[in-house]
């Protein structure tokens, strides 16, 4: 057994040595003196390790940005500006502000709280996160481990980060903290659900579990885009969206981290460096979950509008940069989408969040998966081939008219929907900011 | 490389399991136990079985774990908080468990001796002649090298089957791919090439390769279900008789 699995691992990297990557690396180092054997192995190793540092540091640095985004976006949605001192008139430096303060913070562990757990839950809820990132491709070949279960993968690891919570909420020592890591347990747990079953929809559709393969699929137009394939698939968009928004344990599902209900829920305790691993993990969280959204929905690295794929047309190198470049802004949008909604809507209760999840996104996953198997099965394929273009066209003249209808009217707003129809000098029905009528 | 990645998971998995055993507190226990699911997972990793690690830890860590800590937390009262083993309980668990450990090693160890002699001398055979990855080595140079270093004759067709199987899993990211265990679930395709577990040689399996496991695998699942929701209703809150109504 041994043997053969040396035998297999012998394949395995003379096929890697055929990359030219490893195979010049290895050049590189048979000044050493090893045999072109070790040399592949070092060679292979040195690049895992290198994958896996640049992938820190992209999730580190976009933990950067996304901090500023957020209080730049509450800021303005709430009519005002956000931090605008530290680092200039927009107030760029002011997360390397905060990140410094956490990092010379006291590192204060409660009297009664396990001192192993408390020390251990920031890094396992940090692993389970960060972890994903290795299936995640970020272009055409541009992964850090090629699987052909990309996705299932990634859903497989992002569930160990419930155990983080636990034992941070557990560890903690303190009944707020107790309560909150155990509703948040329940609630990541259960949205975990829905969100496998939405994420099989395109699955069933593409054929494959291969991120690369499924985001090769939606190349040319953005017709071919997964949302616009099916009436199915678009549902399951929107659900897998809201269940992962959910699963990252944002708004309006939140209620674990709320102050008025828990004080901060599973991190009450946490401060400075381990309370900035947690939020680490969140948004390296976010990412992921929108990631896998962008790949299997809206097309990947594809932008759309191109009529075939990015390196056949542009070459290898600019290619590449512009896969990259194109699925990391599609990241950020949705990311942005997910902020958004966090300072908008209201939370929900506990009961609501567990309720939203049991009694209507399974059902309705349950659903779109009958649906979208229905589909490939029953539905004439000239049927199918029409519809995407429909729903494009359709999905793109929505867009435009509610774009035209909120830019034309300076009226007050009423309501989205009820905007498009709304008559001349028709007012909303609240009273207006400083009117008397 | 491979033997160093091994052993490293081996050592994690197997101090973790130590340490869920010795440990007193219980929800440390299960820490230790998270650790041991996800050497396990990384073992899994490493042979190449993707799809089963990402399972392990869906299903266990995922899964059980988190339902395990779950009840283990919010009902651990009195004893249960602080597990103390007296020394007779060691002395028993540790009679039992090399016992146990002994029987499993005597059963892998022992069965199909020749087959297991065999296939370990084919292995080292083409570890040691497969210099060349673009000159595969000759049947009859293989059979030269086992017979010199072995002693055992090995037939032709036989060193040409296992070599054909070895050429189907050459790439592991490539072959051991969820498709080929869905083609397998259906009875399409053989997963495992040369099965003689059960004493059948893969010569002579018919055409129909094995038994399709979806069926079996489905009503494992349903059996399974219905094992939750009895468990659930068993452990349902009852209602007191005559409890007063507001």
């Amino acid at each position: 057994m041994h043997q053969l699995a040396d035998v297999l691992f012998q394949r395995g990297s003379q096929l890697a040595a055929d990359f030219d990557l490893t195979r010049k690396l290895a050049d590189v180092l048979s000044p050493l003196g090893l045999s072109s054997h070790r040399a592949t192995q070092l060679a292979a190793a040195l690049i895992a390790f290198l994958a896996v540092n640049i992938l820190v540091g992209f999730v580190a640095a976009s933990a950067v940005f996304f901090i500023w985004v957020e209080r730049k976006v509450a800021g303005r949605i709430q009519d005002r500006l956000g931090p605008t001192r530290v680092g200039g008139k927009f107030g760029w430096l002011q997360t390397i502000a905060d990140g410094v303060k956490l990092l010379v913070k006291e590192d204060i562990i409660p009297a009664s709280a396990d001192h192993v757990l408390f020390r251990l839950g920031p890094y396992i809820a940090f692993c389970g996160a960060f972890a994903a990132f290795l299936a995640l491709p970020f272009g055409d070949g541009v992964v850090a481990f090629q699987m052909n279960i990309a996705v299932f993968y990634m859903l497989a690891v992002m569930s160990t980060e419930v155990f983080g919570i636990i034992l941070a909420g557990y560890g903690s020592g303190s009944k707020w903290s107790l309560f909150g890591g155990m509703r948040e347990a329940a609630q990541m747990v259960s949205y975990e659900v829905p969100m496998a079953i939405c994420v099989l929809v395109p699955v069933i559709v593409a054929g494959s579990m291969d991120l690369t393969a499924i985001a090769n699929r939606q190349a040319g137009g953005f017709w071919n885009w997964m949302i616009f394939n099916d009436p199915f698939t678009f549902c399951a968009f929107w659900t897998y969206f809201t269940c992962g928004t959910a699963s990252c344990k944002r708004a309006p599902f939140d209620l674990a981290e709320a102050e008025s209900e828990l004080v901060a829920g599973f991190h009450t305790e946490y401060s400075g460096l381990r309370w900035s691993f947690f939020f680490m993990a969140e948004y390296g969280a976010m990412f992921a979950v929108s990631g896998i959204a962008v790949l299997l929905f809206l097309g990947g690295w594809n932008a759309g509008v191109f009529p075939g794929r990015t390196i056949a047309l542009l070459g290898p190198i600019l290619g590449n940069v512009v896969n990259v470049v194109v699925f990391v802004l599609k990241g950020w949008v949705l990311v942005f989408v997910m902020m958004w909604v966090r300072w908008t809507l209201p939370r929900l209760r506990i009961d609501q969040v567990m309720m939203t999840c049991l009694k209507y996104l399974l059902p309705i996953s349950c659903a779109l998966l009958l649906g979208v198997s229905m589909w490939q099965l029953m539905v004439h394929p000239q049927v199918r081939q029409v519809f995407k273009y429909l729903a494009a066209g359709g999905s793109v003249l929505a867009t435009l008219l509610f774009t035209w209808r909120s830019a034309v009217s300076n009226q007050e707003p009423m309501g989205v929907v009820s905007d498009l129809w709304r008559h001349e000098g028709e007012t909303s029905p609240r009273p207006t900011t400083g009117a008397t009528n | 490389m491979h033997a160093l990645l091994f052993w490293v998971l081996a050592v994690i998995v197997g101090v973790c399991a130590i340490g869920v055993v010795v440990t007193q507190n219980i929800v440390r226990s299960a820490t230790w136990l998270l650790f041991t699911l996800a050497g396990t997972a990384g073992l899994f990793f490493l042979l190449g079985a993707d799809f089963v690690g990402a399972t392990q830890l869906l299903v266990y860590v995922g899964g059980t774990l988190v339902l395990v800590v779950f009840g283990v937390m919010l009902t651990a009262q009195g004893p249960f908080i602080n597990l103390k083993t007296s020394a007779v309980e060691w002395a028993v668990t540790t009679v039992v468990g090399f016992l146990l450990f002994g029987v499993l090693a005597v059963t892998l160890w022992s069965w199909h001796p020749e087959e297991q002699r065999r296939r370990q001398a084919m292995d080292r055979a083409l570890v040691e002649l497969s210099a060349d990855p673009a000159n595969p080595p000759a049947t009859a140079d293989i059979q030269k090298f086992i017979a010199d270093h072995y002693g055992i004759t090995i037939d032709k067709d036989q060193v040409e089957l296992y070599r054909s199987v070895l050429a189907a899993n050459a790439n592991p990211l490539q072959t051991m791919n969820s498709a080929v265990l869905g083609e397998s679930m259906l009875g399409l395709k053989q997963a495992t090439p040369v099965s003689t577990l059960s004493g059948v040689n893969a010569r002579n399996v018919p055409k129909r390769t094995q038994m399709a496991y979806l069926l079996p695998f489905e009503i494992v699942s349903v059996h399974l279900l219905v094992v939750l929701i009895g468990a659930a209703y068993l452990a349902r809150a009852k209602r007191r008789r005559g409890a007063v109504v507001p």
